[in-house]
């Protein structure tokens, strides 16, 4: 076997041959805790079943496109599939928006196809570079959780190979299928999904931009503009001091319609739909030093940040890729955090008390986050290991440093306290038994994963940390 | 598994009596994520308190292991045990004696007997335990050297040279594990405050079990690496390690 090294998202390519396995060490996009994995390319369906049905004791993990933070799409010692080559896009129904598509088709390549045509997909998270099979295994969420809910409620059928290696149809009526959403990979591996997009008229968004001075006024305005956008997001500052604490900018907004979108642009049509999506992502720096991002360098940036964004709410059109993919503008970015990675934190809950203390704590504690996202979400789904919940939601990165696993394990006391719940896509670093206290239904999706894998050979370096 | 912020969740510990062996599971412990600990000593009352103490800190597995450094064919059977009930994320290979110099040069075969505790043991458990690492993805071996492998000096040759051969394994041995997931972590101290030098007169530079335990425990988890306690130790080593030998031994050290 050949040894390659891989951190972060990589090409789907694992090797010329796809049925020989390659030695490759994997980490999450935050680049902590690499480990070491046979992994994989199966071509064909027959391939994935006997990959599923050979696996050893150290059991199989399919491997997306590498932006789960923590360790989800790892598997030391054991098999990870790659499934670039299932990369079909089928015909989009032109009544209901349905579209089959390989499980490892990217949003960004399932967008560049079906944009220019007027069409959407019904849930976004903050990147397009996630394959459709991870999404559906994290059902991630957007800024639009409040009113359309997670990716689940909007895939329509799944085909999946079970832990025999047996494939199956499996639909929303049936009851193993919730255990694939939030499943994180570990009850099968999923070949195909069933989407239902949205139509749009134009590419572009119509954005409302408010520049809040204090954490309440933030989450104010979130929860006002609920009521008015579909899409809302707000960006904390979690660096600001006294009354400022908590200040932030929030953003909501709305497809534009084709007459919004013509009025700005002089006669913009649909023609030009793809060209939203930017231009190929800037590479980040190869190599960054540690200490890179400190208190100085991200209370500067929070602070420009913060500046820039008006003083009264202003109302513009940014294309889709801005304003749902700002990360995707620097390709590589979890680089900047330097040699030892870094950790984003997002929890769920209810009481927004909760995250006042959390914000706190990160304030008094100086911890160095330029990206701390809030956002309010909608009704849970049916998953049982699916993480939205109502109420809030907050998300941060935080370098790794010496101290960090105590104020991380101190914030997830207070979510615990306060019912609350860790988002297993992001995390690397939760209490075993914490998940069945965070996430009640815990049981009810073991037994679900034991009738499609009784012998547990989906396994990952997650499932193995937390006991799952 | 290891987590992001360095946490292990399984350890093997081989000498688990000594002082450095326990402030060490006491110090990762701490971040509390370990859930099994698996002891190997010698038998006896002081492997068996041990245990209850390492229970007391909170893990909820813990069992103990015969571990005779003198009967070198039971080593890999010791390491494969503490495999098969599970993973390891740490394996502290933390055992020797400190003999007195005098003696054993005066009787070659107690000078072997020290070559067999201090080194061969850690050539079976340290080349097992690799192995099982390997087949695991992952993993961390913390080897204890000596700043007394440095360079062989005239008041503990002996010692000094199975501190070297263990330094010399156990650094060559890191750099081969590259890209294998496994790393090795050599420790090399300079005098450490613990039952195996007591009533010697400290070194400048000496440090406690509890300074070499926090000193794994931040290096844990940044790939093959040697690490001095204190990391001073390092510099004054580096300028010995160069005088000129009819200099060097005529240093009172």
């Amino acid at each position: 076997m050949r040894l390659a090294r891989g951190d972060g998202a990589e090409g789907a390519d694992a090797g010329d041959s796809p049925a020989a396995p390659v030695v490759q060490e994997l980490t999450g996009w935050g680049r902590t805790a690499p480990t070491v994995a046979h992994v994989a390319a199966p071509s064909t369906v027959t391939d994935v079943s006997r990959f599923v049905a050979e696996s050893g004791s150290r059991g199989v993990i399919v491997r997306g496109l590498g932006r789960s933070y923590g360790d989800a799409a790892q598997n030391a010692g054991g098999l990870v599939l790659r499934l670039g080559a299932f990369d079909e896009i089928g015909p989009v129904d032109p009544e209901t928006g349905l579209v089959t598509c390989g499980a490892g088709v990217s949003l960004d390549r399932l967008l560049r196809e079906v944009l220019p045509r007027g069409w959407f997909v019904p849930v976004t998270p903050g990147t397009r570079q996630v394959s459709l099979g991870g999404a559906v295994a994290a059902d991630v969420h957007g800024k639009n959780h409040h009113r359309d809910g997670s990716l689940s409620a909007h895939v329509a059928a799944l085909t999946l190979v079970d832990g025999r290696g047996v494939v199956r149809r499996l639909t929303p009526s049936d009851d193993l299928f919730w255990s694939v959403p939030g499943g994180m990979g570990l009850t099968g591996v999923v070949l195909e999904v069933t989407l239902r997009l949205i139509r749009v008229e134009s590419s572009l968004m119509q954005v409302d931009t408010t520049r809040t001075g204090s954490l309440d006024e933030t989450m104010a305005v979130l929860a006002e503009s609920d009521r008015t956008s579909r899409y809302t997001v707000a960006w904390v500052d979690c660096l600001a001091r006294g009354s400022a604490r908590g200040r932030g900018v929030v953003t909501a907004g709305d497809h534009a319609t084709s007459e919004q979108a013509g009025e700005h642009a002089g006669g913009q049509t649909r023609g030009s739909l793809s060209r939203a999506l930017g231009r190929r992502p800037l590479p980040a720096p190869p190599w960054a030093p540690s200490g890179a991002l400190n208190l100085v360098t991200v209370g500067l940036f929070n602070e420009a940040y913060h500046r820039r964004a008006p003083r009264a709410t202003r109302r513009s059109l940014e294309g889709v890729g801005t304003f749902f993919h700002p990360l995707d503008v620097v390709d590589g970015w979890n680089r900047i955090y330097g040699s030892r990675g870094f950790v984003q934190h997002q929890f769920a809950v209810e009481d927004p008390e909760c995250v006042r203390r959390v914000v706190g704590r990160l304030s008094d504690r100086r911890a160095p986050t330029f990206l701390c996202v809030l956002k309010r979400l909608g009704p849970a789904g049916r998953g049982p290991l699916s993480f939205p919940s109502p109420g809030w939601t907050l998300a941060v990165d935080l370098p790794v440093s010496d101290s960090l696993g105590d104020l991380l394990d101190e914030l997830d006391a207070d979510v615990l306290a306060s019912g609350g719940r860790v988002y297993l896509a992001k995390d690397s670093r939760l209490r075993p038994e914490s998940v069945a206290l965070m996430y009640p239904r815990l049981d009810e999706w073991r037994s679900l994963r034991d009738e499609l894998d009784p012998e547990h050979v989906f396994q990952s370096d997650l499932s193995r940390r937390l006991n799952l | 598994m290891i987590n992001a912020v360095g946490a292990p969740q399984s350890m093997l510990v081989i000498g688990a009596t000594s002082d450095i062996a326990r402030a060490t599971v006491t110090q990762l412990a701490s971040a509390g994520r370990l859930q099994r600990v698996v002891l190997a000593g010698r038998s006896g009352a002081a492997l068996d308190a041990e245990v209850e103490r390492v229970r007391r800190l909170g893990v909820p597995l813990v069992t103990s292991h015969h571990f005779e450094a003198r009967d070198r064919a039971g080593h890999e059977q010791v390491v494969a045990d503490a495999f098969d009930a599970g993973e390891i994320d740490v394996v502290l290979i933390c055992f020797g004696v400190l003999p007195d110099e005098d003696r054993v040069r005066a009787e070659p075969l107690a000078a072997a007997e020290v070559v067999d505790i201090n080194f061969t043991a850690v050539v079976t458990t340290l080349l097992a335990s690799a192995k099982h690492q390997r087949a695991q993805g992952h993993g961390v071996i913390v080897v204890l050297s000596s700043a007394a492998a440095v360079r062989g000096r005239a008041s503990n040759a002996v010692y000094g040279s199975t501190k070297a051969g263990v330094d010399a394994l156990a650094s060559g041995l890191g750099d081969a594990l590259q890209s294998t997931g496994v790393s090795v972590v050599v420790v090399r101290p300079g005098f450490v405050r613990t039952r195996m030098t007591a009533g010697l007169r400290p070194a400048p530079l000496a440090v406690t079990p509890q300074d070499v335990a926090e000193a794994i425990a931040a290096n844990l988890t940044l790939g093959s690496r040697t690490i001095w306690v204190p990391t001073s130790m390092g510099w004054v080593m580096g300028a010995l390690a160069v005088t000129p030998r009819a200099l060097f031994r005529r240093l009172p050290i």
